[in-house]
C-alpha cells in the first residue's frame, strides 16, 4: 500500500499510456457493435498488421537512433500513415470477405462470431508463417530482414530515445508518455467530433439507432458499415504507432492479449459507447497498474478482470451505458 | 508385429551385407556392436524443443550440435545411418505429453537430447520414464528435475543449483551490488532459479517481482525496480521478456547491472534489446566456444557462425546416444549404456552421478558487448 502511495504518480501516468492504447482499439470493438451488434474479433489482427506496417516502414526508410527533430517527425509521421492505412485496409477486407456475405445471407449473428473467430486466426498464422509465404514466391531472400524469424518479436528500429520532460513525485514523465497519452486522447475527441458532426457520422448514429428507418431515410446501409470498419481500422492503426512507440516491439500474436483487453475496455466503459471506450480504456490501464502494485505483478490481470466482474454487477451496461445512438442523441 | 518382421528381416540381411562391405579398408568403427544378433539400421535419435516460437533460437542451436554429431557419425558409418526426429515443442509445457508420446511410440526412436526447456522437461518425462526411453537434456537447469526418481533423465551440464549460486556470487563480488532487485517470470525455469539467487543474496535484497510470459507491458515492475533505487536487476526468464524488460527499464532510466541467465543467451535477446542490452550479464552454465577449439571450427564450416548456447552440449548428449547406436544399444539397453558412460565430450568430462547429473559442472559469465554476447571467463 506505502508502495502505491509512493509511486502513484509514475503508476499513473505509465497506467494511462497503456491505457489510452486500449482505448484506441476498444474504439474499433466498440464502434462495430455499435453499428452491427457483432463482436469483431477479428480486430485485434487488425491492430497486428497495423504495427507490423509501422515497423516496416521504418525499417524501408532507414530510420536510426539519434535522428534529428525534423527527421524523427517525419519518421512517426510516417509511421502513423503506414499503419492507420495497413490497418483501415485489412478492416475494410475483413468486413468485405469475413461478415458481407454473411450479412446478404442473413445468417444469425453467431454464424458472423465465428467467421470473425476464423478471420483472426487466419490472419494471423499469416503473418506469422509470412518467412514461407515469401520463400512460395521466391522472395525470401529479397524481403530477408522483414520475414525472417517470423514467430519472433519483431523491434521498432529505436527512433526516440526517450527524455525526462518534467517530474511529478519523483517521476520523470517523459516525452514518449506525454506524447502517447496527449497523442490518443486527441485521436479520439477527433473521433468523437467526426461522429457527432460530420454528415457520415449522422449516417453511423442512424444506422446505430436504427437500420430501417435510416434505410427508409436514403442512408446507404453498406457504405455506413464500411466507413464503420475502416474508421475503427485507421484507429487500431494509430494504437499500434503509440504501442509501439512505448514498447518497442510486436509480434504476430500480439493481438491476442491485447484484443482480450481491449475488449475487456470497451465492455467495462459500455459497449457500443465511444466516450465509454475512452473510458473503459483508461480505467483498465490505471487498474493494472495499481493492482500490480498493490498485490504483484503476476496478478495484473486477476485484478483487471474482478474489476470487469464488480463494475458489471452494479452497473451491466458498463459505466457509461451502451449503444452509440443513444448516448449521442 | 509380425508383419514388421518379415519386413525388417530382409532390410537386416541386407543392411549386414552392406555393413560388411562398408567395414573393409581398415575402417575401425565399433558398427558390428556388442549385441550379437543383426543389426538394426534405420534408427533415429529425438531432438526435443522449441525450434519454432518465440524461443525457438534456443532449440536451434541445440539441434544443430546435434545435427553435427549425426553428420560425425553417419560419416563413419555410411551403411547404417541414423536419422533425426524433431519433436517441435514450441517450449511449451502444454505441448509436451503429446509429442513425448509420439516419440515414444515412433519405435525407431532410441533415445532423446531434449527437452530444452525445464517446464516442458517436467511435462514429458514421466512419459519417458514409463517407456524407458532415454532423454539427455542438453539444457534444463531446474534442480528440482533431477529428484523425480526418473531413471531415464540425464542431464548433459550443471543446473541451477549451481548456476544460481554463480549468478549471486557474480552479483555479490563482481557487479558489487548492495541493492539487487530479483524478477521471475514465473516459469518452471525462471522461477527456480530465481529463487535461489534471492536466497544467495539474502537481506541485501530490495524488492522482488513476478512477471508473465508473454507480457509486453512492464511499467509496474519498472516502476517498482526504480523506486526501490536498486543498482542491479536479476531477471529469471527467456528472452523475449528480457529484451523488453531491459528496454523499459533503460527507458526508465535504470543505471544499473542487469543480470540473466542461459535463458536469455541468444541473439535474439539483443536484436529485441539493441542498445538497452549493452553491458547485460549473462551466466550459464554452457561452455564458451574456444574451449573446445575442434568442434567450433567443426561447427563453423557447417553453419557459418560460432558454437551458441548448449549447441556443444546438444553434440555432446547426441554424442552419448549415438555411440550407444554404434554398440548396437536398443531403446531399452540404452539405459545402463548411457548410465555408465565415461567418456570426454567437447564441453566436458561426460559421466552422470546416481541421479543423472553431470558430475563435471561448470558456470560460466558472459557479457554484452557491441551487440556480441562474448565470454568473460569461468564464474569460480
Amino acid at each position: 500500500m506505502q508502495f502505491l502511495i509512493d509511486n502513484f504518480a509514475a503508476l499513473t501516468v505509465t497506467g494511462l499510456a497503456i491505457g489510452a492504447v486500449y482505448s484506441l482499439i476498444a474504439l474499433g470493438y466498440t464502434f462495430v457493435y455499435g453499428v452491427l451488434r457483432l463482436i469483431n474479433f477479428a480486430h485485434s489482427e487488425v491492430f497486428m498488421y497495423g504495427s507490423f506496417a509501422a515497423v516496416w516502414v521504418v525499417m524501408v526508410i532507414g530510420g536510426h537512433p539519434g535522428g534529428s527533430i525534423g527527421q524523427v517527425i517525419f519518421w512517426v509521421a510516417l509511421m502513423f500513415v503506414a499503419a492507420m492505412a495497413m490497418s483501415g485496409l485489412v478492416a475494410v477486407l475483413i468486413e468485405r470477405v469475413a461478415y458481407r456475405p454473411l450479412r446478404k445471407r442473413n445468417a444469425p449473428p453467431l454464424i458472423a462470431l465465428i467467421s470473425a473467430i476464423g478471420a483472426s486466426f487466419v490472419l494471423s498464422e499469416t503473418m506469422g508463417l509470412r518467412e514461407k509465404i515469401a520463400g512460395w514466391f521466391g522472395l525470401d531472400d529479397t524481403l530477408r530482414p522483414y520475414v525472417n524469424n517470423s514467430r519472433n518479436n519483431v523491434p521498432l528500429p529505436s527512433i526516440i530515445k526517450p527524455q525526462g520532460v518534467f517530474s511529478i513525485q519523483g517521476y520523470e514523465v517523459t516525452n514518449v508518455d506525454i506524447f502517447v497519452i496527449v497523442g490518443a486522447i486527441a485521436m479520439m475527441i477527433m473521433l468523437d467530433q467526426f461522429v457527432s458532426r460530420s454528415r457520415l457520422g449522422r449516417g453511423i448514429r442512424a444506422v446505430a439507432m436504427d437500420p430501417e428507418a435510416a434505410a427508409l431515410m436514403g442512408v446507404n446501409r453498406d457504405r455506413v458499415i464500411r466507413v464503420t470498419f475502416l474508421v475503427g481500422g485507421v484507429m487500431a492503426g494509430a494504437a499500434a504507432v503509440f504501442y509501439l512507440l512505448k514498447i518497442g516491439s510486436t509480434r504476430y500474436d500480439v493481438g491476442f492479449i491485447l484484443g482480450v483487453k481491449a475488449f475487456t475496455a470497451a465492455v467495462l466503459g459500455g459497449i457500443g459507447n465511444l466516450r465509454g471506450a475512452l473510458l473503459g480504456g483508461i480505467v483498465l490501464g490505471l487498474a493494472e497498474n495499481y493492482g500490480s502494485a498493490l498485490v504483484g505483478t503476476e496478478w495484473k490481470d486477476v485484478v483487471a478482470f474482478v474489476l470487469l466482474v464488480v463494475i458489471l454487477l452494479f452497473r451491466p451496461t458498463g459505466l457509461l451505458g451502451e449503444s452509440l445512438g443513444k448516448a449521442r442523441a | 508385429m509380425r508383419s514388421t518382421l518379415k519386413l525388417a528381416v530382409p532390410f537386416a540381411v541386407a543392411a549386414l551385407a552392406l555393413g560388411a562391405c562398408g567395414t573393409k579398408g581398415g575402417d575401425t568403427t565399433p558398427a558390428a556392436g556388442g549385441s550379437g544378433g543383426a543389426k538394426v539400421c534405420d534408427q533415429k535419435i529425438g531432438m526435443f524443443g522449441a525450434l519454432t516460437g518465440p524461443n525457438a533460437n534456443l532449440g536451434i542451436y541445440i539441434q544443430n550440435g546435434v545435427n553435427l554429431a549425426l553428420d560425425d557419425y553417419n560419416a563413419k558409418h555410411a551403411d547404417c545411418k541414423v536419422a533425426l526426429a524433431n519433436y517441435d515443442s514450441q517450449g511449451d509445457p502444454t505441448q509436451a505429453p503429446a509429442l513425448a508420446k509420439s516419440a515414444i511410440d515412433d519405435k525407431k526412436v532410441v533415445g532423446i537430447v531434449g527437452p530444452a526447456f525445464s517446464g516442458e522437461s517436467k511435462a514429458a518425462y514421466p512419459l519417458f520414464n514409463e517407456a524407458s526411453m532415454v532423454a539427455i537434456t542438453p539444457s534444463a537447469t531446474n534442480p528440482a528435475l533431477a529428484d523425480n526418481g526418473w531413471k531415464v533423465f540425464f542431464r548433459a551440464l550443471g543446473n541451477d543449483a549451481t548456476q544460481g549460486p554463480a549468478a549471486a556470487k557474480y552479483i555479490k563480488d563482481t557487479v558489487k551490488s548492495t541493492k539487487p532487485f530479483v524478477i521471475d517470470d514465473a516459469s518452471e525455469y525462471g522461477k527456480g532459479l530465481a529463487d535461489i539467487v534471492r536466497k544467495d543474496l539474502g537481506t541485501s535484497v530490495v524488492g522482488n517481482d513476478t512477471v508473465q510470459v508473454k507480457q509486453t507491458d512492464f511499467s509496474a515492475t519498472v516502476t517498482k525496480v526504480t523506486a526501490s533505487g536498486a543498482d542491479a536487476v536479476f531477471y529469471g526468464g527467456y528472452s523475449p521478456e528480457a529484451a523488453l524488460l531491459i528496454k523499459q527499464l533503460r527507458d526508465a532510466g535504470f543505471k544499473g547491472t542487469f543480470v540473466v541467465a542461459d535463458g536469455v543467451k541468444d541473439q535474439s535477446y539483443i536484436d529485441n534489446a539493441k542498445a538497452a542490452a549493452e553491458g547485460t550479464i549473462i551466466t550459464c552454465p554452457c561452455v564458451p566456444p574456444d574451449v573446445a577449439p575442434e568442434f567450433q571450427k567443426a561447427y563453423k564450416a557447417k553453419f557459418k557462425e560460432d558454437p551458441n548456447t548448449y549447441s556443444g552440449e546438444g553434440y555432446d548428449a547426441a554424442t552419448i546416444l549415438l555411440d550407444g547406436i554404434g554398440e548396437g544399444k536398443d531403446r531399452a539397453s540404452m539405459l545402463d549404456y548411457v548410465k555408465n558412460f565415461d567418456k570426454k565430450g567437447v564441453t566436458k568430462q561426460l559421466k552422470f552421478d546416481a541421479k543423472g547429473e553431470s558430475a563435471d559442472v561448470k558456470v560460466f559469465a558472459y557479457k554484452v558487448e557491441d551487440g556480441k554476447i562474448v565470454s568473460v571467463g569461468e564464474i569460480k
